[in-house]
């Protein structure tokens, strides 16, 4: 039995997804920049991509860059925002339960001299829309949010950020990290006035190593990397040809089940958390509203979530914790600690994360699992 | 006139009538280190092990070797026939290219003729080539006394020339002084224990013990690697690894917190001589250093000896933490005995473990214990593989 309940980190590349990069790798082989017909067979076919992804996020297909992957699209997206508007001021606002691929880019502008504000979040794991309001200033050059925070899953209400912008005749741009977002939740870039969205490959039954950038294309921005000015000279280097159609193939078919997984999904999580109850001394992590139907993290108290992890993977099935154990005391979630919950807490939390491809069948199975091991390990910890 | 690597033995030559013994397992351990390396010929001639190979590959096939244990230091030479022109053209060769670009200024010649078959005595073959040297490379002086560098020559039934002298390990060929089983965890002391014991000719194997799944699979990775690295110089090791979860779960239930480390080190002791005696090995080997943690104390040491009657050597027991760590970064383990795949099994570890254990205590306690079942439990969980 092999359940794996580990798909934030990454999934499993979908049949299709295989058999189209594995034809793409053998047939088209050639470099879209080349003249011949080659080149322009795999030009086609990146553009056919391009054009599938555009349609599902609603926006032009031009408005799309291809990337090695979501923290290639957050440095871009930082980089090239930050670069362009640099006279507009040196102030950047964020949360404080950003992604690495977005915190230590902006750490690093901190520390050559811009001033960022850490927004704070609730017990939900979701920003004060009041602080952001009273965070932007005339020198707000950025604000940068996560959709779906990838450890809890809590949802950012990034659609009312543009007319608090406005409303505070701020020109400051939007960046929206949207890996844990994309194709799992819906997202309206457009309507919400997202001028740019980061998203991934791989954690959409897709391949590692793709992923891509949404730029509003009134913001004309210049490129970080330079040499042979593909993608429109944003984003140089040979395309990564397989990869991309193997991203299109993943998210033509996500876009045709997107409701109907969505729905599956949530409705799993809601029957893992009932049977959760069936465990004590326990905490939801992840929040009820607001909440992606994907993320499930809840702590275990008196059990450290790697020895769980452990003891899970044992019996084939796989999760994540955020928080490691070492010789020297646990290195801490920082997104746990935000959260304000206890040490006990913290080192006992594990993330389950779904897919369409898990059954209520595994769900029982897990919790079958999950009372075994953690009364196990309590009887050493509890003593 | 070739090149080739000489192979200088050290405390072997004084191993009198057992010395072709140990020079022909030197030779098979030097072929072993050499395996997927191109040499066309190891052989041994008058007290020295001759590697033929081309030049390109020397400095690859020295790092290799010099990891064999029973060598004292390696030298790149010319070979000559035995004929005077020809070793001249030699010396000059070898002058030429270590003065170019070096700022050496005196030399000494020193002879040794070890086929006493050859005309000219080992001073004047030493003088003569003294004087071509002297007349082939300007700014050059002889100097008896501290002299910037040594010209040999080894007159056999080759004349051999060198400058190098680059230094091995010494100690005894693998194999040569029998068999030990190295407790090997994934810190820094127990492999630098398993490589002070090889160089004295012990054949390694190796014991890991861990508590999974309140350890990870990555830990168990890590001191996989450690055997890899050490069978550099031990040749191919056989690695036991133990599960001993159950025993630490038994202890922690039934005896008093604090002499929770000394009864799991007297379980892995008596696991240990189990595979040892199943092995025809002779001997355990430890990393402990005395007072290092509260498990190696005197009386903690002896306390866990009395659980075994096995002779357990314990190569760095009277090192500081800084010689521990000196060796472990020249044997090239230290890098990977710091990678941070620490794990829960500090769950286990007693706030204040006790430092003056007393026999009868901990005899007492494990009478809560059915240590004969819980030792074979635990040695139902082994599986071994091969590192190398």
């Amino acid at each position: 039995m092999e359940i794996y309940l580990d798909n934030c980190s990454t999934t499993r590349p979908r049949e299709e997804v295989i058999d189209v990069m594995i034809d793409a790798l053998k047939n088209d082989f050639g470099n879209p920049s080349s003249l011949h017909r080659l080149g322009l067979n795999s030009e086609k076919k990146i553009e056919t991509s391009r054009q599938k992804i555009a349609d599902f996020l609603k926006v032009s297909p031009e408005e799309i860059y291809f990337t090695s992957g979501a923290t290639e699209s957050n440095n871009l997206a930082i980089k090239s925002i930050l670069n362009k508007y640099s006279r507009r001021g040196k102030h950047i606002i964020t949360t404080s339960i950003e992604h690495p691929s977005v915190m230590n880019v902006v750490k690093n502008f901190q520390e050559n001299g811009y001033s960022v504000t850490y927004l704070k979040i609730d017990s939900n794991g979701i920003i004060s829309l009041d602080e952001l309001a009273n965070s932007i200033r005339q020198d707000t050059v950025l604000i940068s949010i996560m959709q779906v925070n990838n450890e809890i899953g809590s949802i950012q209400p990034t659609w009312k950020v543009k007319n608090i912008i406005k409303e505070k005749k701020s020109e400051a741009i939007l960046h929206v990290d949207g890996v844990q977002a994309f194709g799992k939740i819906p997202v309206h870039i457009k309507d919400w006035g997202i001028d740019a969205f980061s998203f991934s490959g791989h954690k959409i039954y897709g391949p590692k190593g793709i992923g891509g950038l949404y730029i509003n294309k009134e913001l004309k921005l210049n490129p970080v990397i330079y040499g042979g000015n593909q993608e429109r000279g944003f984003r140089s280097g040979t395309e990564n040809v397989p990869g991309i159609i193997g991203l299109g193939k993943a998210v033509e078919i996500m876009s045709n089940n997107f409701e109907t997984e969505q729905n599956q999904v949530r409705n799993l999580k809601l029957y893992f958390i009932d049977r959760l109850k069936e465990i004590d001394k326990i905490r939801i992590n992840s929040p009820y509203e607001y909440t992606s139907p994907y993320i499930l993290n809840v702590s275990f108290e008196y059990v450290r979530g790697e020895i769980l992890l452990h003891y899970l993977e044992n019996k084939g099935i796989y999760v994540s914790t955020t928080s490691a154990c070492s010789s020297k005391g646990t290195k801490k979630s920082h997104v746990l600690v935000e959260l304000g919950l206890t040490d006990l807490q913290i080192e006992g939390a594990v993330r389950f994360c779904l897919s369409h491809e898990i059954t209520k069948e595994d769900i029982d199975y897990t919790i079958d699992v999950l009372k075994d091991s953690v009364e196990e390990i309590r009887q050493v910890t509890m003593r | 006139m070739d090149k080739v690597l000489s192979v200088s033995v050290g405390e072997i030559a004084l191993k009198g009538l057992n010395r072709r013994y140990f020079e022909d397992k030197l030779i098979s351990q030097i072929k072993r280190c050499l395996y997927n390396m191109p040499f066309q010929k190891v052989y041994k001639e008058q007290g020295k092990i001759y590697i033929e190979a081309s030049e390109d590959n020397f400095k690859q096939i020295i790092d290799r070797v010099k990891k064999v244990f029973g060598i004292v230091y390696i030298s790149p030479c010319i070979r000559v026939e035995k004929n005077i022109e020809e070793l001249k053209k030699a010396v000059v060769e070898i002058m030429k290219y270590k003065t170019d670009g070096n700022s050496i200024k005196t030399f000494k010649v020193e002879t040794n003729r070890v086929d006493k078959k050859f005309p000219i005595k080992s001073p004047e073959v030493s003088r003569q080539m003294g004087a071509v040297i002297l007349k082939n490379i300007e700014n050059l002086k002889v100097d008896v006394n501290n002299p910037d560098i040594h010209v040999f020559i080894d007159i056999k039934e080759y004349i051999y020339v060198y400058t190098d002298r680059i230094k091995g390990y010494g100690g005894l060929p693998i194999g040569t002084n029998g068999k030990g089983l190295l407790l090997l965890s994934g810190g820094i002391d127990s492999p630098v224990a398993g490589f002070l014991m090889a160089k004295r000719g012990v054949e390694i194997s190796a014991i890991h013990f861990h508590s999974y799944p309140f350890t990870s699979e990555r830990a168990e990775e890590k001191v996989k690697t450690l055997a890899k690295i050490l069978s550099l110089y031990t040749g191919k090791i056989k690695m036991y690894s133990v599960n001993i979860l159950d025993i630490q779960k038994e202890i922690n239930k039934n005896c008093p917190e604090d002499q929770m480390t000394i009864l799991s080190r007297r379980f892995m002791m008596r696991i240990a001589e189990k595979v040892a005696i199943d092995n025809e090995i002779d001997a355990l080997i430890t990393g402990e250093s005395l007072g290092q943690v509260a498990s190696q104390t005197i009386k903690s040491i002896y306390v866990t000896n009395a659980s075994v009657n096995m002779p357990i050597f314990r190569p760095l027991i009277g090192l500081d933490k800084v010689q521990i760590i000196e060796i472990a970064k020249d044997i090239e383990t230290y890098e990977t005995s710091i990678l941070p795949y620490d794990d829960c099994c500090t769950l286990f570890l007693p706030k204040h473990p006790v430092t003056k254990p007393k026999l009868e205590d901990i005899e007492k306690s494990e009478l809560n214990l059915d240590v004969e079942g819980l030792v074979n439990h635990a040695l139902e969980t082994m599986t071994v593989y091969e590192a190398q």
